[in-house]
């Protein structure tokens, strides 16, 4: 489980990846491949792997897609080397999706397997779109139900259970001849086994040489989350186009969450598409959080997942995109290769870096930079 | 016998709402051109789009109403 909380996220991944296209209208999505080769590096952790796509539509009314992905881990982060050793570990995942056009209205089913040593996630999605008000207009929604089995390297009599279903809502709306916009809308729950049967807490403790102990974390039971987004792009007068989102989140954990993102994308050329992106994330702190407890057992939910602390990030993203000369190949009409830079940088602001040493709770705040890198083949039959 | 679910009621009459499409489009078709460019499209490659929302996903809090499948939670 890499050292960190649900990897359920997995599995939506393959779920998005497979059925994204249930949200825009009543077109079946474009025959395509894509192959893609994924990395991340920041914080002592670095994960990789590839990333494949095929979808295909028959007769003129379904589309059938396939996904697989795969993350290789390498795991130093100072969750890791401050109570555990550093490890390595692989998770595959999985998924397929279905899509049925009738009219102006598209459903989509998908399902979604993703495994690892330590955790194991089944998701299975529904969504159906529309067109409505002569096609202005496109209204989704959709459910997912997941189910997670959570298991323990070295106690093989642990395994825990967790259920998560999400419930989302969109309206995509064409405003003039420019300007987009759309709106989201999701509530997800979760109940069962939360947190991460590695991660510990830390307290304070005279009787320790250091002046601190750690004892493992305790999360409720449940968790209820509530977000809703507004994302819109405009056509500038020349070839080129300009975006920008906010998206409001709260939950029954008490983290409340703001996420502001612009972009900007310029065709050169007959064969390039350049992009260029900034987002602004930041968070407040779980009820339960706390960096350093007054002692053991301090109150009855305890959590120092720096995910569940204060902070914010911020990412400048680049990317470029080159449609290759006809290739030849009979089934491909056109192709694309595609390289994509993000650069992230985390502060945290009530998470400390126990690593650099100082009197308990006064040690300097912790924080990172990190690398997104996403090399992809996009091909189109 | 068992009251159906209010999702499928909702997934039965949404179709039902097409009659809505009598409405006159204020954008006219001729005038959507612009919609159809590659460089407006809301999720140009999907699988490097999904990508980075686990990324988000796996380092913050927060979840959902990214467009997509999103939710679930985080790993790191």
């Amino acid at each position: 489980m890499s050292n960190g909380k649900r990897i359920g996220a997995l599995t939506t991944l393959a779920g998005t990846i497979v059925a994204s296209s249930a949200t825009q209208g009543a077109v079946l999505p474009d025959d395509r491949a894509d192959a893609m080769y994924h990395q991340y590096d920041g914080g002592g952790v670095t994960i990789d792997g590839p990333s494949l796509l095929v979808r295909k539509k028959f007769a003129e009314k379904y589309s059938a897609s396939a996904s697989y992905y795969m993350d290789m881990v390498s795991s130093a982060s100072i969750d890791v080397i401050s109570t555990a050793s550093p490890y390595k570990e692989e998770r595959t995942q999985g998924g397929i999706a279905f899509d049925a056009l009738q009219g102006k209205t598209q459903y989509s089913v998908s399902y979604a397997l993703s495994d690892e040593n330590d955790y194991t996630a089944n998701t299975a999605s529904l969504d159906v779109s529309q067109d409505l008000f002569g096609d202005l207009t496109t209204v989704s929604f959709g459910f997912s139900q997941g189910w997670d089995e959570v298991r323990k390297r070295g106690d093989n009599a642990f395994e825990e259970q967790v259920d998560r279903r999400n419930y989302r809502l969109g309206v995509t709306q064409i405003l003039t001849p420019k300007l987009m916009a759309t709106l989201d809308y999701e509530v997800i729950t979760d109940e069962g086994f939360l947190n991460n049967p590695y991660r510990s807490v830390r307290y304070l403790d005279e009787s320790s040489g250091v002046g601190y102990s750690y004892q493992p974390e305790v999360y409720p039971q449940t968790r209820t989350s509530n977000a809703a987004g507004i994302t819109a792009r405009y056509y500038l007068p020349y070839r080129a186009s300009v975006h920008g989102g906010y998206r409001w989140y709260t939950d029954t954990w008490g983290i409340d969450a703001h996420t502001v993102s612009v972009g900007y994308t310029h065709p050169w050329g007959p064969h390039w598409i350049l992009e260029a992106g900034y987002r602004w994330y930041d968070q407040s702190a779980a009820d339960f959080y706390s960096d350093l407890f007054p002692r053991a057992d301090a109150q009855n939910f305890l959590a120092r997942d720096k995910e569940l602390s204060t902070f914010h990030n911020q990412m400048l993203s680049f990317g470029a995109t080159y449609e290759l000369p006809a290739l030849g190949w009979k089934r491909i009409r056109r192709s694309t290769v595609n390289v994509f830079v993000d650069h992230i940088q985390y502060d945290y602001e009530d998470f400390r870096d126990v690593t650099k040493g100082g009197a308990p709770g006064e040690e300097p705040l912790y924080g990172f930079d990190a690398n997104v890198v996403r090399v992809f083949f996009s091909g189109w039959f | 016998m068992r009251k159906p679910s209010r999702l499928f009621l909702l997934a039965c009459a949404l179709p039902l709402a097409g009659g809505c499409s009598n409405v006159e489009p204020w954008v006219k078709p001729y005038e959507r051109q612009n919609f159809a460019d590659v460089i407006m499209a809301p999720e140009r490659d999907p699988v490097a789009g999904s990508y980075l929302n686990h990324v988000f996903e796996a380092r913050e809090g927060a979840r959902g109403a990214t467009g997509s499948h999103g939710g679930g939670c985080g790993c790191n």
